[in-house]
């Protein structure tokens, strides 16, 4: 029976010195051990298939991130449902109320985004308000 | 009894002048900032009247001021003797100044500003006397150290007068240090500010404590009344208006120290340590400055320095047991020393801002009135018996020969060495041949009059006032000496300094100059003043400032955490590049910032809160 | 089992100060892209509304004190203090920020409605009694506020100002949070009162020793939320670069918070390791104090040297947590209340004098003020005399108390330093007061605006409140007085 904090976690700490060790004798086995040949083709990013054209960090538009966490937030908000639908037959009423002004907070933010232009991928959007 | 009236008469003129003072004619002005102050006089006679012979003390509370758990502190005014003494003298005084002003700052700009600057210090000094509690009085403390600021800086335009406001702020501030801590340690060991309640209860303290706290009122009181090693701002305060180098910086305000130390004579009667340390700082700066006086050319830095050791003449009285003898010198100060800087400001006025004595000369013919009364100032502070100076620089040197032979002939000569100076600016200012350019003028009735009012109180306070006997019951007694030989030494000794000023300045005035040459060490270190100024800013001022830019804000801000940081990163890019993901440098900076300071907190927090 | 999760009305009751800003604000949300222009000042009006009307609620629950929502929050004498100074600052930051939109041409809706759930946050977290509540009311005050700090979007200063605040801010939210789950694995529980109790009864399972590192984790979130060195460091560039009314907003309301939440966990749930904790911030109070004072000596920007003396100030107050008394904590109480008079009034003074696209923001700026607009110049002498911590006004009681408070629990060396520090401090501010009175108008004082009713107003309420903290300071005490011993 461990007793101390630190016999507790004894066995984690093991766990992560034998999966570091073991990292490091992989690498530095195949290095020691490995043969290495280099060439054109054995430096290319793929050995097989399409050779790649043009950089790969490409900038994309920020309406992309944008987007990208609107869609995370509302997707969490989502979530919220999953524990409601879990309890909501024993607090009745309440929970009904409680969840309507969770959607509408919901839906005035996403009216709010929506009018702000957030969603709109050209070059209109919330500009429009800024100036008469 | 009312008290309040006497400083709300003073701070309604200061309201009335800043606010409608911009558009109103100098009459009004005239009437609102002289009326009050005199209705203010009127309301402390009233008061005494009332009072009787104020045999006890008498408070009057207004309002709990705090009050939370333990600490309860009350806005009261209170009357005593001490306190009526410093009430006329600051009232009486006050008006004086206050109608000289009229004539003297008559063609100056801003001159609303200044008589409601003058009503407001008015105000603070009148709350700080009336006080009945060490709150109370700080308030007043701090109020006048803020308008002896504006009113040191009052001729703005010129670059020195800003200097010489920020450097008397800055000073004090040193001081209140002191005496804000010793506002803690009493309310901390007394559970009370209330002066009746603190003095009860002083007997049976440790004497260490009420030493520790005598000394930090010390240093307070050195920083307000200008002593060894605070006395450097009132120099440079002279660059102020002429009537307010005389109300504040001679008479009122500067004794303030003196007034609290003495108001806390039963804390030093008990801390023997802290009291000696008063009489040796006082005896000190009364020498040191007086020594100064000798060189300057100034003739407001004479005085003021005059000023500097005059006031550690009563600081040497309330040292030896003597406050009441303190008190009586700071009364008969107030009256010639605020004559003689009246006098060379009308002496100033005459010759449209000259202050350069050895550009002035046979001044007494040209404006007889101004010579005449400044003559029995400095017979006063001379010592000159029967003058008012005499009485109560020899009651403060008779206490010193009880406590220390050698404090007395300290004393006796720096007595020696104010009559010297004093009387070297009279007779480089008034005797011997016109040196200047100007035309000069006398000055008008206006200011002559504060003046002869001024002179007959310098030449008959002494025995009109005996302010000793009517402290008597206040103070612990003074032990009497009826040495007349002591008398006649320290008499002697002040006219053998006027007798050798007469010998230097009229009768050959050759011999300063040969004199000069041959101890050109001695006559430079003190013609620089011991080069105190320049210490202190090689000292204390360049490392600050210095320091704190280049340590702290350099060092510290950009030098050692973009450092620190850079080599981090330097690293970090050969571990992964983790840090360089934020591109701004100073962010990576900063944050590696919050990093380390984490680390060492939580290792210091693991070592002391986990182990308990 | 449920049913006690449904609140009661008193319950409800007790939120309410809450519920009216979180309403307001997002009716601002639905309505800013449907209002035009015209109505710009619509949104000021009703924040100011919303604000009073927030803090007569929050006056009002104070009738009815206790807990609400299975003890999440805790409506007590500390959090109605707390809930009113920072309500109080959000109605003195809509003040001048009139002008201030109008002027920099930025959006209104947008802006209040931000500050209002800035608000909201922060009266969650100085009502909330256990430490999720604390991080959520943390959260919402933060992210507004990081938006605010970047308001103008066309002003790569505010912009820079914006991602540092956030960067860094998160950074420090993530060190409260790792402390937060740290004491939730220790204790198995957030509430304050019995996570103390757990680590009073001994029952941390197998490992004090993470209490300490716990306690610290928290110490970093909050002391970079109260700009406390060693984490002080954001605070010059990020009130600099933001606009001047939410660098005001700034200095007080989140800062007020989070001394608020500051005191109540270390004073609740860590007083038991209370002589582990009391030397670091001992250092930290002391590090703070000097580095901010001397820092700011030489600064000649105006905003970067209120900065500096923001830091300052909280190395004062954080000398009054170290005391760890009820006397400290209603120390801390008044001097915050002080504070944000002074400061916001200050500050307000800054965005007047700055003019369109805060140009004139150099210590010699002042120049000639007293002499062009006398009653603004004579207000921020007010409130330069209440940094200073001159008698008759808010800042001196509030330096007396917190020194007080430090002697009283025998911190003399910290009192004795920290008095020095204020002696210092006096001198950068002389210099503004000195450029003000004592220089010739310059530029900016030359071409200064006419007062609005709203910036007077902002200008002249703090200087009230300033000198009425000053001279009747007994009441505010009293009450803070009373309240320090919900913390505990």
């Amino acid at each position: 029976m461990p007793t101390s904090y630190a016999e507790t976690y004894f066995p984690v700490l093991l766990q992560a010195v034998i999966a570091m060790a073991v990292a490091a004798g992989m690498l530095g086995a195949s290095y020691l051990l490995g043969k290495r040949v280099r060439n054109r083709v054995k430096d290319m990013p793929y050995e097989c298939g399409i050779e790649p054209t043009g950089s790969a960090r490409e900038r994309f538009s920020v309406k992309f991130y944008l987007v990208g966490m609107l869609f995370i937030l509302f997707d969490i908000e989502a979530i919220f449902l999953y524990p409601w639908a879990v309890v909501y037959r024993e607090l009745k009423m309440f929970a009904f109320l409680e969840m309507l002004v969770f959607i509408v907070l919901i839906l005035s933010g996403f009216f709010y985004i929506w009018k702000k232009g957030a969603l709109d991928w050209g070059e209109t959007g919330e500009r429009r308000f800024r100036k008469p | 009894m009312q008290l309040w009236l006497i400083p709300a008469f003073p701070l309604a003129g200061f309201l009335i002048n800043g606010l409608l003072g911009r558009r109103a004619s100098k009459g009004f002005i005239n009437a609102v900032a002289i009326g009050s102050v005199l209705l203010s006089f009127a309301w402390v006679l009233k008061t005494i009247m009332g009072l009787g012979d104020v045999s006890s003390r008498y408070v009057e509370h207004y309002f709990t001021w705090i009050q939370s758990g333990a600490l309860q502190v009350n806005f009261d005014f209170a009357v005593d003797r001490l306190t009526v003494v410093m009430l006329l003298v600051v009232t009486g005084v006050g008006a004086l100044i206050h109608i000289y002003s009229v004539g003297y700052m008559g063609h100056e700009g801003g001159y609303y500003r200044f008589f409601a600057y003058l009503n407001l210090f008015m105000f603070f000094m009148l709350t700080l006397v009336l006080a009945a509690n060490y709150l109370v009085l700080f308030v007043g403390w701090e109020g006048v150290g803020l308008c002896s600021y504006l009113l040191i800086g009052f001729y703005f335009l010129r670059q020195s007068a800003t200097n010489a406001g920020n450097k008397a702020f800055i000073v004090n501030r040193i001081g209140d240090f002191g005496f804000s801590l010793a506002i803690f340690l009493v309310f901390l060991n007394f559970g009370t500010l209330d002066f009746g309640g603190v003095f009860a209860n002083v007997p049976g303290k440790p004497e260490t404590l009420l030493n520790t706290i005598g000394l930090l009122l010390l240093v307070g009181a050195c920083g307000k009344s200008a002593q060894i090693p605070l006395y450097v701002w009132l120099p440079d305060a002279m660059e102020g208006p002429t009537p307010v180098s005389a109300l504040i910086h001679a008479a009122t305000m500067v004794t303030a120290g003196v007034y609290m130390v003495a108001r806390s004579n039963v804390i030093y009667i008990h801390a023997p340590v802290a009291q000696e340390a008063v009489a040796l700082i006082g005896l000190a700066t009364a020498f040191f400055s007086a020594t100064i006086g000798l060189l300057q050319n100034d003739i407001k830095k004479i005085f003021a320095y005059s000023t500097v050791s005059q006031l550690g003449y009563m600081f040497v009285g309330a040292g030896v047991g003597a406050f009441s003898a303190g008190i009586y010198h700071l009364v008969t100060h107030a009256f010639f020393k605020a004559l003689l800087f009246l006098g060379s400001g009308s002496v100033i006025h005459a010759l449209s801002g000259e202050q350069d004595v050895r550009r002035m000369g046979g001044l007494a013919k040209k404006i007889p009135w101004t010579f005449w009364t400044m003559l029995c100032a400095a017979v006063a502070i001379a010592g000159v018996p029967p003058f008012s100076g005499f009485y109560s620089k020899d009651m403060i040197l008779a206490a010193a020969y009880q406590r220390a032979p050698w404090i007395y002939w300290v004393g006796a000569i720096t007595a020696g060495l104010t009559a010297f100076y004093v009387f070297r600016a009279i007779f480089l200012a008034f005797f011997g041949a016109y040196r200047g350019h100007e035309h000069p003028h006398e000055s008008p009735p206006v200011m002559i009059l504060p003046l002869a009012a001024l002179a007959f109180l310098s030449l008959a306070g002494g025995f009109l006032f005996d302010v000793p006997q009517f402290l008597e019951r206040l103070f612990p007694p003074i032990e009497e000496s009826h040495d007349v030989t002591l008398v006649a030494v320290s008499v002697a000794i002040g006219l053998a300094g006027i007798g050798l000023a007469a010998l230097f300045y009229v009768v050959k005035p050759s011999l300063p100059d040969s004199l000069a040459a041959s101890f050109s060490g001695v006559y430079k270190l003190i013609y620089n003043k011991y080069f105190v100024d320049e210490i202190y800013d090689a000292a204390v001022v360049k490392p600050v400032v210095n320091g704190s830019r280049s340590l702290l804000w350099k060092g510290v801000d950009v030098g050692l955490i973009d450092a620190g940081v850079n080599g981090l990163g330097w690293s970090a890019r050969g571990i992964g590049g983790i840090l360089r993901l934020l591109q701004s440098g100073s962010i990576r900076s900063y944050a590696t910032w919050v990093v380390f300071g984490s680390v060492v907190l939580m290792v210091a927090m693991a070592m002391a809160g986990g182990v308990r | 089992m449920y049913a006690s999760l449904v609140p009661t009305s008193a319950e409800m009751i007790r939120f309410l100060p809450e519920l009216i800003l979180t309403v307001v604000a997002t009716l601002f949300m639905v309505l800013d892209p449907l209002l035009g222009r015209q109505s710009r000042h619509v949104y000021g009006h009703f924040s100011i509304l919303a604000l009073l009307g927030a803090m007569a609620a929050a006056v009002y629950v104070y009738r009815d004190p206790g807990a609400a929502f299975s003890g999440m929050l805790m409506v007590d004498g500390f959090a109605t203090f707390f809930r009113v100074v920072v309500i109080g600052v959000g109605i003195l930051t809509v003040l001048p920020s009139y002008r201030y939109l109008d002027r920099e041409d930025a959006e209104t809706g947008e802006y209040h409605a931000l500050l209002l759930f800035s608000i909201v946050g922060q009266c969650v977290m100085v009502t909330a009694n256990e430490l999720i509540m604390i991080f959520i009311g943390l959260e919402i005050s933060s992210i507004a506020s990081y938006v605010l700090a970047g308001y103008l979007r066309d002003d790569r200063r505010a912009n820079e100002a914006a991602l540092k605040y956030f960067l860094l801010g998160s950074f420090a939210t993530a060190f409260f949070l790792y402390g937060v789950a740290l004491i939730y694995g220790m204790t198995g529980s957030t509430n304050l009162a019995t996570v103390r109790r757990a680590i009073l009864g001994g029952s941390l399972g197998s490992a004090p020793i993470f209490i300490g590192v716990a306690a610290a984790l928290m110490f970093v979130g909050l002391g970079f939320k109260v700009s406390g060195a060693p984490f002080q460091i954001w605070a010059p560039d990020v009130y600099q670069g933001a606009p001047t009314p939410v660098a005001a907003f700034l200095s007080a309301g989140p800062k007020a918070a989070a001394f608020a939440i500051f005191l109540r966990i270390f004073l609740t749930a860590f007083q038991p390791i209370g002589p582990g904790w009391e030397p670091l911030v001992w250092v930290s109070a002391l590090a703070s104090m000097t580095l901010g004072n001397f820092a700011a000596l030489t600064q000649s920007n105006i905003k970067r040297l209120l900065a500096y003396s923001s830091i300052a100030h909280a190395g004062y107050v954080l000398v009054a947590l170290a005391a760890r008394s009820n006397v400290g904590t209603a120390a801390a109480m008044f001097y915050m209340a002080a504070y944000a008079f002074m400061n916001i009034g200050a500050f307000a003074v800054v965005s007047h004098l700055s003019g369109k696209g805060e140009r004139y923001l150099k210590v010699e700026d002042f120049a000639g003020l007293g002499a062009k607009q006398p009653g603004t110049a004579a207000l921020l002498s007010i409130f330069l005399l209440s940094l200073i911590g001159v008698p008759l006004t808010g800042g001196f009681f509030g330096k007396f108390y917190i020194f007080k408070a430090a002697l009283d629990s025998h911190l003399v060396w910290l009192t004795v330093l920290g008095l020095l520090n204020s002696a210092v401090a006096a001198y950068y501010y002389l210099r503004i007061l000195v450029m003000m009175y004592m220089r010739e108008p310059g530029e900016a004082a030359s071409r200064i605006q006419p007062l609005t009713p709203g910036l007077r107003a902002a200008l002249v309420l703090p200087a009230l409140g300033t000198l009425v903290l000053g001279i009747f300071p007994g009441w505010v005490l009293d009450f803070a007085g009373r309240s320090s011993v919900f913390v505990r």
